[in-house]
């Protein structure tokens, strides 16, 4: 399991200097170390936050947004007509919810279908594991800097350390 | 003229003044009519121009405002995109950022599809700002009340809203003729 200040420190050191979004069990560590660190400005919903990470990005920060699946719903029109309209690049840390069927009933479809959304709205993405994080980090930030579009890392239940592991 | 008697400014009125105020700080402009009439008042590269994303006008903004808290960042919105976008008053208003003027051309419809109205008429949305933790909140309908307000937050430390009350006229304006990513480009290099 990573840790969850290890896991921050990387996004660090690929250069994320904004952080933002709506909480999620799995990601309860990672924003627990992020407001630890002084670095995480809580958005109330998700378009939100996706939408401060484009005024943050136009001010020359590198933005992560943290958030559900579900709030991939909710941030469907500003991911598409800021972000992709506009050229706006955003990482996005996204909690698999409903990963394999095993999960809370209101998380099943949107766990199901997760991956076939991001490829229909283009957006790129990758599962994180620990055997592959350093080559996953990577690939976040050069997709980040290349495609100029959200790019997405999906992260399981138990891959970095939560609140209550 | 729907808005409450005695409303005489169009938003472009409005937005005129306001624009004379204003040199190089980064103005957020809401998608619709409101892009298109500012972009036709006076162009400037420190305009982000909005087609699309209605509601998030002030959330862009509050980004730019936490990201440069050295530049005053003004936002440019209108009542249909605030109460769709309801949630941002309350982060802008938690977080306080001193350097976010928040201004709302307030016509009570939604202008730009053919005037359906919205409930701003019953729901003052500065007041709804000042509970939400807004430092400095004016409803303003003249012309010398809206800029006597603006040049007063102009001076002031934020979170601060400006309501003005404007009719329903829009004008015969054009699209914004620039690409979206040329926006992007132009902005981010006029507010470095």
């Amino acid at each position: 399991m990573i840790e969850s200040d290890a896991f921050v420190q990387a996004l660090q050191d690929i250069g994320v200097d904004f952080f933002t979004g709506v909480p999620d069990s799995i990601l309860g560590g990672i924003i627990a170390e992020l407001m630890e660190r002084r670095l995480y400005t809580p958005a109330v919903r998700e378009d939100e936050a996706v939408a401060m990470a484009a005024g943050a990005y136009m001010s020359g920060k590198v933005p992560a947004v943290l958030m559900q699946n579900s709030g991939l719903g909710t941030s469907l029109n500003i991911l598409i007509s800021l972000n992709v309209i506009y050229r706006q690049p955003c990482i996005l840390i996204v909690s698999w919810r409903g990963y394999q069927g095993k999960d809370a009933p209101e998380h099943l479809v949107m766990g199901e279908v997760m991956t076939q959304f991001l490829d229909t709205m283009k957006i790129p993405h990758r599962t994180l594991s620990e055997k592959t994080a350093i080559e996953d980090l990577k690939w976040l930030a050069e997709t980040f800097m290349q495609q100029r579009t959200p790019v997405a890392l999906l992260i399981t239940k138990g891959v970095v350390k939560g609140l209550h592991p | 003229m729907r808005p409450e008697q005695g409303t005489m400014q169009s938003r472009a009125m409005a937005m005129a003044a306001l624009l004379e105020l204003l040199t190089d700080q980064p103005v957020i402009i809401c998608n619709g009519f409101p892009s298109r009439e500012a972009y036709e008042i006076a162009d400037r590269p420190t305009h982000f121009y909005m087609i699309g994303s209605m509601g998030v006008a002030s959330a862009i903004g509050l980004g730019v405002a936490l990201a440069k808290p050295k530049k005053q960042v003004v936002i440019f919105d209108g009542d249909g995109n605030v109460l769709m976008g309801m949630g941002t008053l309350a982060t802008v208003g938690a977080l306080k950022p001193k350097n976010f003027i928040h201004v709302v051309f307030d016509n009570e419809v939604y202008g730009s599809t053919g005037n359906q109205p919205t409930i701003s008429n019953v729901v003052p949305l500065e007041k709804v700002a000042k509970a939400a933790g807004y430092v400095n909140v004016e409803r303003v309908r003249e012309r010398e009340d809206l800029v006597y307000e603006f040049k007063d937050m102009l001076k002031k430390d934020g979170p601060s809203m400006l309501l003005v009350k404007v009719n329903e006229l829009v004008e015969d304006v054009g699209r914004v003729m620039l690409d979206p990513p040329d926006i992007t480009k132009r902005f981010m290099k006029a507010i470095e």
